[in-house]
C-alpha cells in the first residue's frame, strides 16, 4: 500500500491503531451478537413431545412451549361449556393428556385422528392449546374411511410449520 | 424409447460438463486461446444436451407416456394441459432436471455475452460453471433420474401434488426461484475465476455486478411470490412463517444484497475486493444449502413437495464447494489487494460498511435459527424447533436499522464530509420522518417498533426521492426541457443510479408494509349458520349458503359470503375446500377482498354441509397488497440497472482489459 502523507511512520501507527480498534470492536460485536442470539433461541425453543414424554417430564413440562403429537382418544371430544372451543384427550400407547382448545377446529378434526397441538401444560392438569393441526396427507392414497394414525406421518407433521400464526 | 433417449442425453451432458470443466481449468492455467475456444464450445454443447433432455421430458408428459418413470409418478390424463406442463417442476426428479436446464441457459447466455471480453478470466469462469453443472448432471443421471423405464406402464397416473394445482402462482413461483438460485452459479464462477487468476480488475466488476443483479431480481420476486402464495392458499392469513424453506430462499438473497452493495464501494474506492468475492461465494453456498434443506427431507415444510435420498449427495457437494472456496480464499485473498482506503466512518462508504455488517448479522440470525434444531437433533437426538418469537425479536431491530441506513446512507456524501455538510444532508429528511410517523400514529399505529419503522421509512423516502430528483433538477436548471432532462438524465446516463433508487423506494414501502401488516391486523374466528352475519372492522360478512362445484380433476365445496361496508355491498367472497381426485384430504382455499388500504381475508376452517354451519377465520390486514407491488417495483428497478449503457459511455468510464479485442464474431487474443 502506498501512502500520500509526508510522514509515513506516523500514519502507519495510526493505521495500526485503527486496525486494532476495528478488530476489537468487531470481536465485541460478534460476542454480543452470539450471546443475544443464543439467549433468544433458548427462550423460544419449542419441544416435540408425545403424551408419554409429557407425563414423564413432571415439573419441567409446565410453562415450556410444547408440540404434543398423538391421537384424539375416541369418545373424548366435547364442546366447551360457556366458551367457544373444544376439549379432548390426546393419547399414545402409554400416555394420555387432556387438551383444551379455543377456536374452531379444522375441517379434518375428528376422533381417532392424528393431531399435533401446540401450547403449554398448565398446573391445573390440562394442556392449553393455542394451535391445533390435523394430520393430513397430500400424497396419493386410495380413498378409505377412517384411516389409522400413521406414526411417520405424525412425526412429519410435528416438524411442519403449517398454519403457524403469531 | 423416450426414457432411453433421455438417459443418453443426460449421460452425454454429464460427459460434456466434466470434459469442458477440465479443459477450462487447463486452458485457464496455460492461458491458451485455443483451450478457451474449446471450453466455450463445451458450454454451448452442455446447454444443447440439457435443453434436448428437458424438451423430451415435456414431450413425454404431454403425450402421457407412462413408460417414463417421472411421467408415471406425476402425470395424469385428468388434469388440464397447463398442469401437465408445469408438473415438470412438481416433484424432485423433474425439478432437478429443470434446474439443469436453467443452468444450461445461464451458462450459454453468459458465455455468449462475454465472447469478446475478459479472456483473462473466462476459461476459469466457464470451467467453474461446468464443474457445478457436472454435479447436477450427475444428480439427474443417478440419484434423481427422471428417465427410468417403467416395464409395465400404468394406464393413468396420480397427477402432480394438488397444492401445485391449487393456485396459478405455482406456475411462476418455482421457475423464478430456480432462476434466482441457479443464477448465483454465474457470479460464483466469475468470482472464483478472479481468485484463481489472483486479480480482480475494475472492468471485470461490471459482468460480476450484472451476473449478481439478474438472479437477485428473480430471487427477490420469487421470495415475494412464495409469501403471496402462502397467503393466498394456506389459509392462516399470513405470508411469512420463518419456515425453513422460506428461510432457505431468504439466506442467499441477504448475502447477494450485501454483495451488490459492497461491489459499489469496491468500484468507487477500490477496497473490499476480497469481501465482495466472499459474499458472492457465500451466496452460492447458501443456494446449495437451501437446496439441501428443501430437497433432503430433513425439514418438513408447507413449501417442500418432496423428500428423497439425494440429501447426502448434495451435502457432499456443499462440503466440497465450501472447502474449495475457503481454501481458495485463504490462498488468494491477499492478491486482491486494496488500492484505496476508507477515510471516515460518517460517510457514504462508512454506511455501506455498516449496511454489510447488518446484512451479515441478518444472515447469521436466520441461519442459526434454521439450522439449530438440526444440530440438536443430530447431537442429542431430541426434536425441537426454534419458535417464531426468536426470529421476530432478532430480525425486527436489524431490519429497522437497515431501513435507517437506507435513509442516511444515500444522504451522506462519499469520502470525508465536514460537519456542516453532514448536518445539511441529514437534517431536512427529519421532516419526512415526522410526517409519516404522525400520519401512522393518527391512523392507529401504537406499537413502538411500527412507529419507529414509519419514521425511518419517511426519512428514507424523502432521501430516496430527493436523490432521484436531484439529477433531474440539475439538468432543468441548466436549461434542458423536462423531457430531455428525464430521458437523458435518468434513463440514459444515470440509469444504474436511477434503478437503484427505485429499488430503494420499493424496499422502503416493503419494510413499512411488513411492519404495519404484521402489527395491526384484526382477527375474528366465528361459526356461522346460513343467513348469519359477522362484523369485523368496517365490514359485515354474511354467510349466504354453500354450493358444490364439480370440475374434471376436483370437487369444490364453496361457502358464499356477501360483504357489505356501510350498508353497501362491496364483494362476494367464495372461500372453498377443494377435494382433488385420488387425494385423501381436501385443501382449503381462502378468499381475499383487497383494497389499497387493507385486505379482508376469509378462510374456511370447517364446513359441514349437513348442518349448514361454517367455521370461518376473518382477518383484516392493512397494507398487505403493497408488499407484492413494492417488491415488483424492486424487480423493475433492478431491470433498469441492467439495461446496458451506451457503449461509448461504458468504455469511457471503465476501460476494458481486453482493449485489443477484435470486433464481434472473431476470437479474443489471450493476454499474458
Amino acid at each position: 500500500m502506498t501512502s500520500v502523507t509526508s510522514n509515513p511512520s506516523a500514519s502507519d501507527v495510526m493505521r495500526r491503531r485503527t486496525r486494532w480498534f476495528m478488530f476489537i470492536a468487531f470481536a465485541v460485536a460478534a460476542v454480543a451478537f452470539i450471546v443475544i442470539a443464543a439467549g433468544g433461541i433458548n427462550k423460544n425453543l419449542v419441544y416435540y413431545w408425545t403424551p408419554t414424554d409429557l407425563q414423564s417430564a413432571g415439573d419441567k413440562a409446565y410453562g415450556a412451549s410444547i408440540r404434543l403429537g398423538g391421537m384424539v382418544a375416541p369418545g373424548s371430544v366435547r364442546n366447551r361449556t360457556g366458551v367457544s372451543g373444544i376439549e379432548f384427550d390426546v393419547k399414545d400407547a402409554t400416555g394420555i393428556v387432556h387438551v383444551k382448545s379455543s377456536g374452531v377446529p379444522p375441517q379434518m378434526f375428528r376422533e381417532n385422528i392424528g393431531v399435533v397441538v401446540e401450547g403449554t401444560m398448565t398446573r391445573n392438569g390440562y394442556f392449553q392449546c393455542s394451535r391445533l393441526m390435523v394430520s393430513h396427507n397430500n400424497e396419493y392414497k386410495a380413498p378409505q374411511a377412517g384411516h389409522a394414525v400413521d406414526k411417520k406421518e405424525l412425526e412429519k407433521m410435528m416438524k411442519s410449520t403449517e398454519g403457524l400464526s403469531d | 424409447m423416450i426414457a432411453t433417449l433421455g438417459r443418453f442425453l443426460i449421460l452425454a451432458s454429464l460427459l460434456v460438463a466434466t470434459t469442458g470443466a477440465m479443459i477450462g481449468f487447463a486452458a485457464g492455467k496455460k492461458r491458451s486461446a485455443e483451450g478457451l475456444r474449446w471450453t466455450r464450445r463445451f458450454a454451448y454443447l452442455f446447454f444443447a444436451c440439457m435443453s434436448a433432455a428437458t424438451l423430451l421430458m415435456e414431450y413425454a408428459l404431454l403425450t402421457h407416456d407412462f413408460s417414463v418413470g417421472y411421467v408415471a409418478q406425476v402425470g395424469s390424463r385428468a388434469v388440464p394441459a397447463w398442469v401437465t406442463i408445469v408438473s415438470l417442476w412438481s416433484s424432485l426428479e423433474g425439478s432437478i432436471l429443470f434446474w439443469g436446464f436453467v443452468l444450461g441457459i445461464y451458462i450459454a447466455v453468459a458465455t455468449y455475452l462475454t465472447r469478446n471480453e475478459h479472456a483473462e478470466y473466462m476459461a476459469f469462469a466457464i470451467g467453474t460453471w461446468l464443474a457445478c453443472s457436472s454435479f447436477f448432471a450427475f444428480l439427474i443421471a443417478g440419484p434423481a433420474n427422471p428417465f427410468l423405464t417403467i416395464a409395465n406402464p400404468p394406464m393413468d397416473g396420480p397427477g402432480p401434488n394438488p397444492l401445485l394445482q391449487n393456485h396459478l402462482l405455482m406456475i411462476v413461483h418455482p421457475p423464478l426461484l430456480y432462476l434466482g438460485y441457479v443464477g448465483m452459479t454465474i457470479p460464483f464462477g466469475l468470482a472464483t475465476a478472479a481468485l484463481l487468476r489472483g486479480r480482480l480488475g475494475l472492468s471485470f466488476l461490471r459482468p460480476i455486478r450484472a451476473a449478481l443483479m439478474l438472479p437477485w431480481i428473480f430471487l427477490t420476486i420469487a421470495i415475494m411470490l412464495g409469501g403471496w402464495w402462502a397467503y393466498e392458499v394456506l389459509g392462516w392469513g399470513g405470508y411469512w412463517a420463518w419456515d425453513p424453506v422460506e428461510n432457505a430462499s431468504l439466506l442467499p438473497w441477504l448475502t447477494a444484497t450485501a454483495a451488490l452493495h459492497s461491489a459499489i464501494v469496491m468500484e468507487r474506492r477500490s477496497v473490499l475486493k476480497g469481501w465482495t468475492v466472499t459474499l458472492i461465494q457465500a451466496s452460492f453456498l447458501l443456494t446449495i444449502l437451501g437446496t439441501f434443506m428443501t430437497r433432503s427431507g430433513v425439514f418438513n415444510s408447507v413449501h417442500s413437495f418432496t423428500q428423497s435420498s439425494i440429501g447426502p449427495t448434495i451435502l457432499v457437494f456443499l462440503a466440497a464447494i465450501l472447502l474449495g472456496s475457503v481454501t481458495l480464499l485463504a490462498l488468494r485473498i491477499d492478491l486482491l489487494e486494496a488500492e484505496g482506503r476508507i477515510d471516515g466512518a460518517v460517510s457514504r462508504e462508512g454506511m455501506f460498511l455498516i449496511n454489510n455488517l447488518m446484512f451479515v448479522l441478518l444472515t447469521f440470525t436466520v441461519l442459526i435459527g434454521t439450522v439449530f434444531p438440526l444440530v440438536v437433533e443430530a447431537i442429542r437426538g431430541k426434536q425441537m424447533s426454534v419458535g417464531r418469537p426468536y426470529f421476530d425479536a432478532m430480525v425486527v431491530p436489524i431490519g429497522a436499522a437497515l431501513l435507517f441506513l437506507l435513509g442516511i446512507g444515500p444522504a451522506l456524501p462519499w469520502g470525508k464530509a465536514t460537519k456542516d455538510e453532514t448536518k445539511r444532508s441529514l437534517l431536512p429528511p427529519l421532516i419526512g420522518a415526522a410526517i409519516v410517523a404522525a400520519v401512522g400514529f393518527a391512523l392507529g399505529a401504537r406499537n413502538p417498533w411500527t412507529v419507529f419503522t414509519l419514521a425511518f421509512g419517511g426519512y428514507a423516502a424523502q432521501v430516496t426521492l430527493g436523490q432521484m430528483w436531484m439529477p433531474l433538477m440539475q439538468r432543468l436548471r441548466r436549461g434542458d426541457s423536462f423531457g430531455t432532462a428525464l430521458v437523458q438524465g435518468q434513463l440514459q446516463r444515470g440509469r444504474r443510479r436511477f434503478g437503484s433508487y427505485i429499488i430503494h423506494a420499493g424496499a422502503v414501502i416493503v419494510i413499512v408494509a411488513i411492519a404495519v401488516s404484521s402489527t395491526m391486523k384484526t382477527t375474528h374466528e366465528v361459526i356461522l349458520t346460513k343467513g348469519q352475519t359477522a362484523n369485523i372492522g368496517p365490514y359485515a360478512v354474511t354467510f349466504t349458503g354453500t354450493e358444490v362445484r364439480e370440475e374434471p380433476h376436483r370437487v369444490s365445496s364453496v361457502a358464499m359470503f356477501s360483504v357489505t361496508r356501510k350498508g353497501r355491498n362491496v364483494a362476494t367472497l367464495e372461500p372453498r375446500m377443494n377435494q382433488y381426485q385420488m387425494m385423501r384430504d381436501p385443501i382449503g382455499t381462502p378468499a381475499v377482498y383487497s383494497t389499497i388500504a387493507s385486505d379482508l381475508y376469509v378462510s374456511i376452517m370447517n364446513l359441514d354441509p349437513s348442518s349448514g354451519r361454517v367455521g370461518v377465520l376473518l382477518i383484516i390486514t392493512p397494507l398487505v397488497s403493497w408488499i407484492w407491488f413494492a417488491v415488483l417495483m424492486m424487480g423493475l428497478g433492478g431491470v433498469i440497472t441492467l439495461i446496458p449503457m451506451r457503449r461509448s459511455y461504458v468504455t469511457a468510464t471503465a476501460p476494458s482489459v481486453t482493449a485489443g479485442a477484435s470486433p464481434a464474431g472473431s476470437e479474443v487474443p489471450t493476454l499474458g
